[in-house]
């Protein structure tokens, strides 16, 4: 048991949270959360790996900082997205989702 | 198997911290109020910027909690005010088990338990490309590490990732679903904090910025800083983000700068984005100097974009 392994199983529950949050949630906002916790999973288990080396492997922290920044500007679009659909549909779901 | 007290609490801390972690991305995915659901979302990445640092990470950290956790938190907000009290309403229990959701999680479950055996069985040190990234270190014009990865080793990828930031922003501005800001009472805290962070944090940004090439540290974090001073700005006194000349031509230039030295490098050196070795240093920070510029405006404008102003737009339909 060591510390790259606790953040690494994390990150997998993480992924699998997300995975199971983005599937079955029925508001579009909740989905735009398990997508993002989804990312946090993956960065957690890429910089996990990274943490076994000494000195700490660099290439998967540049990958996960990209991530980042890739991550923000997709829950951005995806929040301009909804924001659009809640407008002219009036329901922050989507059309599949809503109450008939 | 002798372990000294201090990895012993080490790991306690460790376990502790991935636990609170796990519970607090279940709790934000099914608790009802999406406005809670938010706030524990900005907490999580907080705590996983703790991780980060646990990890020996600091870069990721100081990312992690500038825009993971503190602008995406504010977009989520932001977006949350203008669904208003009924789009922003989710049903009793989000999460609720049905068949479909039952076979799914099983689904899900076991494609867990295969990547977490996966992990389990990793050896528990390895090096990676850890080797190769320190020997050539003193080569690629820096002395961190994530840096020299980032700007050097996988350039292509930030130049990339770049033009990303810029077709996020013009996506948001084609959507474009809000009318003119509106004029809101000013806190009188942020009142008197405002004008003191502001600059505070444009400093701060431009010192991450330079500092990035022998610590942690480097564009991304500090536009990340100038642009939560942007956001304070517009908390106090709401702007939009017009796509007026001089925001295209700040939005653009990231990429038009990092391109044009890969095109540079490509017809009168050694190859697309190949620095010189002498001169890796400056290529590196003028580089970075103008990606810093681009992303700060755009993730400005991811949050306070507006394409066109609500008399056009109603004039339109």
């Amino acid at each position: 048991m060591t510390t790259p392994l606790i953040y690494g199983l994390a990150g997998v529950l993480l992924v699998c949270l997300g995975l199971y949050g983005l599937l079955a949630a029925r508001h579009v906002l909740r989905r735009i959360l398990a997508l993002n916790v989804l990312g946090l999973g993956v960065f957690m288990l890429l910089v996990s790996l990274a943490a076994r080396a000494w000195p700490v492997d660099p290439v998967p922290h540049a990958m996960v900082l990209t991530g980042i920044v890739v991550a923000v500007s997709a829950t951005a679009l995806a929040l301009a997205l909804l924001r659009r659909m809640a407008q002219d549909a009036r329901s922050g779901r989507l059309p599949e989702d809503r109450e008939p | 198997m002798n372990i000294d007290l201090a990895s012993a609490s080490a790991l306690a801390f460790d376990g502790l911290l991935a636990a609170l972690i796990v519970w607090l991305a279940w709790r934000l995915l099914t608790v009802a109020d999406l406005f809670r659901a938010t706030v524990l979302f900005i907490v999580l990445g907080l705590l996983v910027a703790l991780a980060w640092v646990r990890l020996r990470a600091p870069d990721l950290a100081l990312a992690e909690a500038a825009i993971g956790a503190g602008l995406t938190g504010a977009l989520l907000l932001d977006t949350l005010r203008r669904l208003g009290p009924q789009g922003a309403a989710d049903e009793a229990w989000p999460l609720r088990p049905t068949p479909s959701r039952v076979a799914g999680g099983v689904l899900i479950a076991a494609f867990g338990s295969v990547l977490a055996w996966s992990v389990i069985t990793l050896p528990p040190a390895s090096s990676g490309l850890a080797a190769q990234a320190m020997v050539a270190l003193p080569d690629s014009g820096v002395s961190n590490p994530v840096t020299a990865a980032l700007l050097n080793y996988r350039s292509h990828d930030t130049l990339l990732e770049v033009a990303v930031l810029l077709a996020a922003a013009l996506g948001v501005w084609t959507l474009d679903a809000e009318p003119a800001p509106r004029a809101a009472p000013v806190d009188p805290v942020l009142a008197i904090l405002v004008p003191v962070l502001v600059p505070l944090s444009i400093i701060t940004g431009a010192y991450l910025l330079w500092v990035g090439s022998k610590a942690p540290g480097g564009a991304f974090q500090g536009a990340a800083l100038i642009a939560g001073g942007a956001v304070l700005v517009h908390l106090v006194r709401p702007f939009a983000v017009r796509a007026t000349f001089g925001v295209r031509l700040l939005l653009g230039l990231g990429v038009a700068v990092f391109a044009l030295a890969g095109v540079v490098l490509f017809v009168f050196g050694a190859g697309f984005l190949t620095y010189p070795v002498a001169q890796a240093g400056w290529w590196i920070l003028g580089i970075e100097t103008f990606a810093m510029l681009t992303i700060a405006a755009v993730l400005v404008a991811l949050f306070a974009g507006s394409l066109t102003s609500r008399d056009a737009r109603q004039g339109q339909r």
